[in-house]
């Protein structure tokens, strides 16, 4: 995919204290798994997003390490507890070395 | 003579379809099975005991589609510092690789759950396999009947 891959994250802005609030993302990725050859015979190399990090005020809670058998524009949910306000930062690591980055607010009532 | 040249061209035919296919397939269908899975399992946890249960292993028994099979995860705990789930592992024994994810949870996490969409390339077992904080691992384990793969191309 020649595109940048373009991360989607749902959260809900709003929540109460001690609330555990469902996160779901999803990213635009082809999560080539290295096992497919090309017509020429020849295998595509391996290119897939291998972890995914989700943190709030700088706190990593919740990390995924994904293999090739994740499926094309990876789709991950989680849960959080919501304790204070804050803002939180979602980070997808692709093989290549590139970093995809997304943030999202959440207020505490 | 003649008759001999010809099972030698027989054999010689054989031979190298047998070589011809071992070729083609070895690389690309050279699956996992419950072994390697095993073998992950060990390499990750040694010979601790694992246990059956607390897992809430949530796959399709039928997958028409193998490029997109839906996997959601919950394990029962209350998520506290001391008593919450450290980690979870995900593996296949009919793929490629054994591997398909693995989760690393927090008490911050709220609850130990996560769905994600996976590639399955046959039908085939997916273990999972849960650390918790005081070091019991539990396990789980469901079969997934895949009507067309997910791999190759």
């Amino acid at each position: 995919m020649s595109n940048k891959p373009t991360p989607r994250v749902r959260v809900p802005a709003n929540a109460k204290k001690d609330e555990i609030v469902e996160i779901k993302t999803l990213i635009s990725h082809e999560m080539e798994s290295g096992q497919r050859r090309a017509a020429d015979g020849k295998t595509i190399p391996r290119k897939i997003i291998n972890t995914f990090t989700a943190a709030f005020n700088g706190k990593v809670f919740f990390e995924a390490t994904w293999h090739p058998a994740v499926s094309a524009n990876p789709y991950q949910s989680m849960f959080f507890r919501a304790s204070e306000s804050g803002e939180f930062a979602f980070s997808w690591k692709d093989d290549d070395g590139s970093v995809y980055e997304s943030k999202a607010k959440l207020t505490v009532a | 003579m003649a008759q001999r040249a010809a099972q030698t061209r027989r054999e010689t035919l054989i031979a190298g379809m047998a070589s011809f296919a071992a070729a083609a397939i070895a690389p690309s269908l050279a699956l996992a099975d419950a072994a390697a899975v095993e073998a992950e399992i060990k390499k990750l946890y040694g010979d601790k005991k694992v246990e059956a249960g607390k897992i809430k292993l949530d796959v399709p028994q039928i997958a028409e589609n193998g490029l997109v099979v839906p996997i959601n995860i919950e394990v029962e705990s209350p998520m506290t510092a001391a008593d919450h789930v450290k980690s979870v592992h995900v593996f296949a024994d009919g793929n490629p690789l054994p591997g398909i994810v693995s989760y690393t949870f927090t008490p911050e996490s709220g609850r130990a759950a996560a769905s994600a969409r996976m590639r399955l390339a046959q039908t085939q077992n997916i273990i999972c396999v849960a650390e918790m904080a005081d070091g019991k691992i539990f396990t789980a384990k469901s079969e997934v009947k895949v009507t067309i793969g997910g791999c190759g191309g």
